[in-house]
């Protein structure tokens, strides 16, 4: 199992660890609750560095990222970032990922889930046909998300970078704790807004940073918060996670990934996947609420008011802020109307749930 | 982590105290650590004879669910109704107020036989 350059940070304050990815991370320190509030209400930082970092550089490198994802790279300037993925050759999801434009046209970062990281870069390398420089940065850069509505205003003495100017899904590259060239980006995965910052693990730079974050914060109630409540904050918003939500058999379309796949550009499977919008996807990622007392888990059925099976629960959980139980499913185009009544599969029993749309939480 | 003396424990991480032939039932310290911030306990056996080891309820935690197993055999009395209000007890108090059903089992030697606290306290390490 690999360390993060924070596994011993984490150890050191109790938090409860667990395998994810091949790392040893933290899943909570607290609890999932009062965690997920504090990034809700405050701020929270989350230690992420299991994350993979592509760097593709050079004359060719936008070619190769238009022709290996779904969104429109082009239309990034400098310092913008942008929601994408990887489509595999029969239509479905290698990965999603987050491409950061650095010098348009020349440099670019892309942020691949932890868990593809091998077989994301595999795919980069088969598919780099035209020789653009790709650097496979992921073991030696750490990673942190500061989240929270009180984390950018928390986070801004310890770094020139403006953190209010910052807008969503743009970044910048400067001076934080006293390290250099930290990569800011507004960004996250807790709808709750704030930064993650990418900085290279080199001598201490990593304690450094993470001690300055809590110094700073943790008197104003920031908390270092798990990968527990890192799903819960995600699937309030409706945020698609790896693994679970997506995959490689299923769709961007059929997933409602339509808004980051453009077809007025080629790339893997654009036919296939323009099939799928034109024909209308068979099934349909869908949110839903619990009406029956009962939680959704991934991989629970989903059926109608005569037991038939109509689909599949992909995330769920309660929702700490909502007081409700929540769940992500797939469930065919029939049934995936808003208001929709269907039945989970909760062991022996058929739970009562509606399909609702998302995100649950605004 | 918090292990009482007085009382008698299973491999499930559940608690057992005896009073006469009637138990009351519970999920240890070590437990609701491990499944984290409860959300409600279901038990839809009250009434019911059950065997050890069968299922008698389920729990539910924010990202898991467990089964919750009878530590010996018996039937199921009753449930903690305070826990339809206060599930969160079952963190806070797990061997007080957030105990889960009591049930008069068929042998008080078989409460004997259970784990004690030391036994208990090797398992988990």
């Amino acid at each position: 199992m690999k360390n993060t350059p924070f596994t011993a940070k984490h150890i050191a304050l109790g938090a409860k660890m667990a395998e994810f990815a091949g790392y040893n991370m933290p899943i909570s320190y607290s609890s999932i609750n009062d965690e997920h509030a504090t990034v809700r209400n405050v701020a929270g930082v989350f230690d992420v560095s299991h994350m993979g970092e592509f760097i593709i550089s050079g004359p060719n490198a936008l070619d190769l990222i238009q022709r290996i994802t779904t969104n429109d790279a082009a239309k990034l300037t400098e310092g913008k970032a942008q929601y994408s993925c990887f489509p595999n050759e029969q239509g479905g999801i290698i990965d999603d990922l987050i491409v950061y434009c650095f010098v348009p046209n020349e440099k670019y970062m892309l942020v691949v889930n932890a868990s593809n990281i091998e077989k994301d870069w595999n795919w980069v390398v088969k598919n780099n046909t035209n020789n653009a420089t790709i650097e496979n940065i992921s073991e030696k850069t750490a990673l942190l998300a500061i989240q929270g509505p009180k984390a950018t205003e928390l986070m801004q003495s310890l770094t020139d970078v403006e953190l209010a100017n910052l807008k969503y899904y743009t970044f910048a590259v400067g001076t934080f704790a006293g390290v250099e060239n930290v990569i800011i980006s507004a960004t996250g995965y807790t709808g709750s807004g704030g930064v993650e910052i990418y900085f290279e693990d080199k001598g201490d730079d990593a304690a450094k940073i993470w001690d300055a974050i809590m110094e700073t914060g943790a008197p104003k109630g920031l908390k270092p918060i798990g990968l527990g409540a890192r799903d819960t904050l995600r699937l309030e918003k409706g945020f698609c996670l790896y693994g679970n939500d997506i995959d490689d058999t299923t769709s961007p379309i059929e997933a409602g990934l339509g808004w980051i796949t453009k077809f007025t550009k080629d790339f893997t499977a654009k036919d296939i996947i323009a099939g799928v919008k034109e024909a209308g996807a068979k099934r349909k990622l869908v949110g839903l609420e619990m009406v029956d007392k009962g939680i959704p888990r991934h991989g629970y059925d989903i059926k109608d008011a005569a037991g038939n099976v109509i689909g599949v629960v992909t995330s769920g959980t309660q929702g700490p802020s909502l007081g409700k139980a929540i769940g992500i499913a797939y469930v065919a185009k029939e049934n995936a109307a808003e208001g929709t009544e269907v039945f989970v599969a909760v062991r022996d029993k058929a739970l009562k749930a509606t399909v609702v749309k998302m995100p649950f939480l605004n | 982590m918090n292990i009482p003396a007085n009382l008698k424990y299973t491999k499930e991480h559940e608690w057992i105290s005896l009073d006469g032939d009637i138990a009351t039932i519970g999920i240890t310290d070590f437990a609701q650590k491990e499944l984290g911030d409860i959300v409600f306990v279901e038990v839809e056996t009250v009434g019911q004879q059950l065997g050890a080891q069968e299922v008698f309820g389920t729990v539910e935690a924010v990202k898991t669910v467990s089964d919750l197993y009878l530590p010996v055999a018996g039937t199921i009395l009753e449930l903690n109704a305070d826990l339809a209000a206060e599930p969160e007890a079952v963190n806070s108090d797990p061997y007080g107020n957030g105990w889960m059903v009591k049930v008069k089992v068929d042998s008080i030697a078989d409460v004997e036989a259970l784990l004690d606290a030391e036994a208990y306290q090797n398992l988990i390490g």
